[in-house]
């Protein structure tokens, strides 16, 4: 393992734990709505949400493309007023694993959620607690194992993203380079020994990211 | 059976030509011709020349592989992929430095693009693309790569370094003329003159797994005529004597 591979390991891994803190409220909150919630045009946001799980990722890339680019609705926005760019660069890779791993967080988060025993919210309101109250001390107490399994599989599926991570920050060694799109341009390039270095890396990754995943899920907090 | 063996020798064969991405529409063109006078069916595999020479040594089923430089064909040759004997070098071109077309960026020579202007430079990979070590190459001659190394956006080929810059989302980028050729979204801001530029050429052959060697030679052989020169010229290529 060279300098350089580290500092890509450490790139992709800071990159896809940011970009999991990142979603966490919008997830949490939309996993509490589509859990707790109906409302006309609730299948409507449901199928929103799972987009991103379904669509080809390149072409999630593109749509975030054309969206974050110099051009873009986004992107021009944040060139023209603070000269900041988002397209080719790590705030690119960040927006486009936070995308590509939102739905796995709102559909894990989503089935802890509703393991959590509704009585006891109700119970807690007939007690005086606000739903706030009942959110924060019983629901998300009582789904945390589900929640930080959601976590760490959007953690991993952020680690392996490729498709929309290449359409919207390109490959640029050492600023936008991940694991996946690294494996893919240095085997390309002939550079088999450095490929098959990151493969084995990619695959303990992995491998440690969805183990303690499903351990947290089927670990339940008892609640009598 | 007699009058099959009486008629055309061959029966219709399916060609996988594995080329540049440079020679997209001259090569699709050319196809067509060829196709229509020959019965046989050529499909193209067009990308970078890097990633089809990398393809062909995982044993992707090529019969004629055409590079955009003697590298990707000198490592096939060493690992004794090609048929020696069909090998030519057909086609040269020359690099421009192409801008979008409602882009107020002016460059009028190279060193323009070390100025603080230009935040970055689409190029195809230069560590393996053709056209990208091409443009590495003339930057280093021309003394600026240090100054514009950090600005550079590697892409998978020169069409992806063209639509970068045609989209807007890489201002200023260095592709074949005769890309820049095709594109209505870009326009040139300076061309490499052809004696202080790399040297370019195309170099193609039959690849030894071929199955259908002779209808190989038999388009390879078309591709040097004069009916193909003149396509090949009509999109601005040089075509070697």
């Amino acid at each position: 393992m060279t300098g350089a591979e580290w500092q890509l390991l450490w790139f992709t891994a800071w990159v896809s734990a940011i970009s999991t803190i990142l979603i966490l409220p919008f997830g949490l909150a939309t996993a509490w709505l589509l859990a707790r919630h109906d409302w006309p045009g609730k299948s409507l946001v449901e199928t929103l949400v799972s987009l991103p799980l379904v669509m080809p990722p390149v072409a999630t890339g593109l749509i975030l493309l054309k969206v974050l680019g110099e051009r873009g609705a986004v992107g021009g926005f944040f060139y023209r007023h603070f000269n900041v760019d988002i397209a080719f660069t790590w705030r690119g890779v960040l927006i486009a694993l936070a995308v590509m791993s939102f739905p796995l967080l709102v559909r894990s988060t989503r089935v802890a959620f509703e393991q959590v025993n509704p009585r006891l919210e109700q119970i807690a309101r007939t007690l005086g607690a606000s739903n706030s109250r009942v959110f924060w001390t019983i629901t998300l107490p009582l789904a945390s194992h589900g929640v930080i399994g959601g976590m760490l599989l959007a953690f991993a599926r952020a680690l392996g993203e490729f498709g929309a991570t290449i359409m919207v920050a390109g490959y640029i060694t050492g600023k936008t380079a991940t694991l996946s799109t690294e494996i893919y341009h240095s085997f390309n390039n002939g550079e088999d020994a450095h490929a098959y270095r990151l493969l084995g890396l990619s695959v303990a990754l992995a491998f440690l990211a969805v183990w303690s995943s499903e351990w947290f899920m089927r670990r339940r907090t008892s609640a009598r | 059976m007699l009058a099959c063996f009486a008629g055309t020798t061959v029966w219709a064969v399916e060609l996988n030509v594995f080329a540049a991405a440079s020679l997209t529409d001259a090569l699709k063109e050319i196809g067509g011709a060829y196709e229509k006078q020959s019965g046989d069916k050529i499909s193209f595999n067009l990308g970078a020349s890097s990633l089809l020479a990398r393809q062909i040594e995982e044993g992707a089923p090529a019969d004629i592989f055409f590079s955009a430089d003697e590298a990707k064909m000198n490592g096939l040759a060493a690992k004794g992929l090609i048929s020696d004997a069909t090998r030519k070098s057909l086609l040269s071109n020359s690099l421009v430095i192409v801008t979008s077309s409602d882009s107020d960026l002016r460059i009028t020579s190279p060193a323009d693009l070390a100025g603080a202007k230009v935040r970055r430079i689409a190029l195809a990979d230069p560590k393996a693309v053709p056209a990208g070590i091409y443009s590495k190459t003339f930057l280093e001659q021309e003394k600026l790569w240090p100054a514009v190394e950090s600005r550079v956006v590697p892409v998978d080929n020169v069409r992806a370094a063209l639509a970068a810059v045609e989209s807007g989302n890489i201002e200023v980028g260095i592709v074949f003329k005769t890309d820049a050729a095709i594109s209505k979204k870009v326009k040139i801001a300076y061309e490499v003159p052809s004696q202080s530029g790399p040297k370019i050429s195309y170099p193609l052959a039959v690849l030894k797994q071929s199955r259908h060697a002779e209808s190989a030679s038999a388009f390879v052989k078309y591709l040097g005529s004069g009916d193909a020169a003149k396509v090949f010229d009509k999109y601005g290529f040089i075509v070697l004597k």
